[in-house]
């Protein structure tokens, strides 16, 4: 009885408190988010929505995602966990593929909320605006060249309701492929507008970031109506896929004015500040926050707030600062080659003479000798340093006979013959050929954006070294490509002979001497772990003949762009162990596939375009599917 | 004594409720569909994992396809329900056309399905390789064959190149080959009298027995067409 009457008190007096406010009742504001319109009176807070559209920016073959590297023919995976990439024959029609419809609508939102706001001040809105369009350019961009054409979606549908079933209304078919790029460079042209020209804004976008990203949009749309026509089977009706041939030229003198407006502003210039030593100047373009004069747009990290792990997984072994984590990537003998000697030709690395005998070399770093800066400055060779401590990559002992004296773990010990004292027979950063992970399997290590700070090889504290996604450099370059394709052979030697010249390769190419293959090349080894490459690839469509699923041996012509590439190799340095012979202690190289390596890459014409998922198309018939798959 | 007495309910319960969950309420697909891609009836041989056609059964909701790969000598099978189905091969797979359907009056075919079902599916391939002859003499692989242009109308392709594989297993074709030899499509000189040559090479752990056929890449398909494996002794 007691019970009861306390329950009907508490009930009565939870009754009262809700009489009053009866009309308001539900409209209490929340204490625990933020009202569209809250955020939008202050300038700080309306950076925090943006630096997330930021984050959201769709991300291959970043320091976040530094395994995607090795998907190709670029570099291998030393890491057990990571073998199925070389060991699956053909790429996934779905790989790449990409919908991000969401994040779309939160861009289109943050586009629409910005210009329905009253709160913030001119300039701030203007900002905010013009950064809302970059992004919105950026993840068309995205889409378009993973998926072809899109539905273009610029407002933020809403359900309506009273339609019940019928969603017809949402249901957009997609674009043709030209449209996406034409609204992707004029969503540029608007956002470059309204964005600051100042290049000392590095991670926000900037008048530089919008004409940056128009300028590689425009060049992608002139190769793929191009190039587009070498395989007409990569098409479907409407152009949904595929550029009509005729457009190429309008593409490309986009992309060459585009070009020449952002090296005609003279705001970036290429990074020079260690004119002494090239491969250093290179490595530290990458590196150096402090005023970089070429970097255009990055994706930064800061110690403490967000680090990566690129450094803590790539380093080399014998160097690394984190116990058993180290040398993911390592560099295949197919990139290594391909950097030019200094006179300009191409030849593979003299392993072997004409008759087939191995080139004796006093160090390991002499079979280097000549070449490009940008090979020392991107990739760890044996013989180098790294952290100012040298590396120490050696495969083995090798008697005149050809007997090998190794071991099966890092730099383990064995006793060489005539000798009753085991000593060190391998080096502490491999190779070595029982496979093991986390050392280098091909005789390199990873350099280009590999942290030399303290510390930042350690898992705790990782490295704050930024991802640079675009640079002066590749302005350069598609200048150089597209005034190519227009048959300025001028203009572009004269880009191209700027880059060149920054990588040491001091002789100019004569205007005569710019080819496809030339153009194909300088972006390989300029731009290698840049996530450059694939893209190229499928734009000029070469993909498929480059990676054609055959398995070849290494090329003898890095200078030509269609030889099959489909497994990475290797090159493992011998130390000649002849006591009392003068080629005692001398070094030759052998041609090796990392054993793990199994099946060779096959990129299929369905891979040109990645599939949209079938439940997609099921939601909405209006879609056509990619053509091959 | 009690407590005891409220846990073997609770259990006895459990168990109750669990013994009316069945794995699922319908019985899994019985019935097989198989059969091969053929021409004049004779079957289309392909690589492997390389050609898929689809199934489509409208009137369960959400429509998404079934793919059914085509195997090396051009069958395929398929585990399905009994009932109506469309089959389409997607623009672009196979070294063929598909033909128009009368029923369709499309590329589209209808598949009716109750209980095993042995269909062949014709279509038109833009060559065929006829009469292939292989022998070894001397760790050397002869084959002969002769090519015949089944399309010759507008959408006729001219051959890129033909190839002879050799192979350590019955999968055969560039992926896998030990041993290649091909000749461009321009170097034809006689359709009619087609000779390649390869050498088989040193295998690792030895055998005395290879895989080998002929393909055929065709201008602007991506899909080869190939002659049957054979197996060859020395």
């Amino acid at each position: 009885m007691k019970k009861l009457g306390f329950l009907i008190i508490t009930l009565l007096v939870l009754g009262a408190g809700c009489k009053k406010a009866e009309d308001t009742f539900l409209d209490k504001k929340p204490t625990n988010v933020l009202l569209t319109d809250q955020v939008w009176s202050d300038p700080s807070l309306v950076l925090s929505v943006v630096a997330d559209l930021y984050d959201r920016i769709p991300q291959y073959q970043e320091l976040e995602q530094y395994w995607n590297f090795a998907d190709f023919d670029d570099a291998f995976p030393s890491n057990y966990g990571d073998y199925w990439r070389v060991q699956n024959q053909t790429y996934g029609y779905n790989d790449w593929s990409l919908w991000n419809y969401d994040y779309i609508r939160d861009i289109n939102l943050f586009i629409l909320d910005c210009k329905n706001a009253t709160q913030l001040d001119s300039a701030d809105r203007k900002r905010f605006l013009g950064e809302g369009e970059f992004l919105r350019a950026t993840a068309y961009f995205d889409l378009v060249k993973r998926m072809g054409g899109v539905p273009l979606i610029l407002d933020t549908m809403v359900y309506n309701f009273s339609s019940g079933d019928n969603t017809a209304y949402l249901q957009h078919p997609r674009a043709p492929e030209a449209k996406v790029y034409d609204f992707v460079m004029n969503e540029c042209d608007s956002a470059a507008a309204l964005l600051p020209n100042d290049p000392t804004i590095k991670s926000r976008a900037t008048w530089g970031a919008a004409m940056a990203l128009k300028c590689r949009a425009a060049l992608y749309a002139g190769s793929i109506a191009k190039y587009g026509a070498t395989t007409p089977s990569v098409m479907l009706p409407g152009n949904i896929v595929g550029i009509p041939a005729d457009q190429a030229d309008h593409y490309y003198q986009i992309a060459l004015n585009t070009a020449q407006q952002i090296i005609n502003s003279n705001e970036y210039s290429l990074y020079m500040k260690y004119p002494d030593n090239l491969s250093k100047n290179f490595y530290e373009l990458f590196l150096d926050k402090n005023n970089n004069p070429e970097v255009i747009f990055v994706k930064d990290y800061k110690l403490k707030a967000r680090t990566t792990q690129f450094t803590v997984q790539n380093q080399p072994h014998s160097l690394t600062e984190e116990g058993a984590v180290s040398g993911f990537l390592n560099p295949s003998l197919n990139l290594v080659q391909s950097f030019e000697k200094l006179d300009n030709t191409f030849a593979p690395l003299a392993a072997k003479d004409a008759s087939g005998n191995y080139i004796e070399y006093n160090n390991t770093s002499d079979i280097f000798k000549d070449r490009d800066a940008r090979l020392a400055g991107s990739i760890i060779l044996p013989g180098s340093q790294f952290r100012g401590d040298n590396v120490d990559i050696w495969a083995g002992y090798m008697q005149p006979n050809g007997n090998v004296i190794s071991g099966s773990t890092f730099g383990a010990q064995g006793t060489l013959p005539g000798q009753s004292t085991p000593t060190q027979v391998v080096g502490f950063d491999g190779p070595v050929s029982s496979q093991i992970e986390h050392g280098t399997q091909t005789g390199f290590y990873i350099r280009k954006y590999l942290d030399p700070t303290v510390g930042a090889g350690g898992i705790g504290t990782g490295s704050d070294v930024w991802w640079i996604r675009y640079r002066y450099a590749e302005i350069l370059l598609n200048g150089a490509e597209a005034a190519f394709e227009l048959g300025q052979n001028a203009a572009a030697a004269s880009y191209m002979n700027q880059v060149r010249a920054r990588a040491g390769l001091t002789i100019p190419l004569k205007p005569s001497d710019i080819t496809f293959d030339r153009i194909v090349h300088e972006r390989r080894v300029e731009f290698a772990f840049e996530g450059q490459r694939f893209w190229d690839m499928k734009r000029w469509r070469l993909a498929h003949v480059v990676w054609n699923g055959t398995k070849t041996t290494l090329s003898t012509q890095p200078g030509n762009i269609y030889e099959p590439s489909t497994r990475m190799w290797g090159l493992w340095p011998y130390e000649i162990y002849d006591p009392g012979n003068p080629d005692n202690g001398k070094w030759i190289f052998k041609e090796v596939i990392p054993g793990p390596i199994t099946q060779a890459h096959q990129f299929r014409l369905g891979n040109y375009y990645s599939q949209i998922d079938p439940n997609t198309i099921a939601a909405n018939p209006k879609l056509v599917q990619n053509p091959n798959q | 004594m009690k407590i005891k007495l409220q846990y073997i309910i609770c259990f006895l319960a459990g168990m109750t409720l669990l013994a009316s969950c069945k794995y699922d309420n319908y019985s899994p697909p019985s019935s097989k569909l198989t059969g091969a891609i053929l021409y004049k009836g004779d079957s289309i041989n392909v690589s492997y994992n390389n050609v898929a056609f689809q199934l489509w059964q409208t009137g369960f909701g959400k429509l998404t396809p079934i793919n059914v790969t085509v195997d090396q000598n051009g069958s395929y099978s398929a585990l399905l329900f009994n009932g109506d189905y469309k089959l389409v091969f997607p623009a672009g797979q196979g070294p063929f056309i598909s033909l128009i359907d009368p029923k369709t009056n499309s590329d589209t075919m209808l598949v009716h399905v109750q209980g095993n079902t042995n269909m062949g599916i014709q279509v038109l391939p833009y060559y065929m390789i006829m009469n292939p002859q292989f022998s070894v003499s001397d760790s050397t692989v002869n084959a002969t064959c002769k090519l015949e242009k089944i399309i010759t109308d507008s959408l006729a392709q001219d051959i890129q190149s033909v190839s002879l594989y050799l192979s350590k297993t019955l999968f055969d074709d560039s992926r896998t080959s030990v041993s290649t030899t091909n000749i461009n499509g321009s170097d034809i000189a006689d359709m009619n009298n087609i000779a390649l040559s390869a050498t088989i090479p040193a295998m690792t752990p030895t055998q005395h027995y290879i895989f080998a056929r002929i393909g055929v890449k065709i201008n602007n398909v991506e899909d080869m067409i190939f002659s049957p494996v054979v197996k060859l002794e020395y």
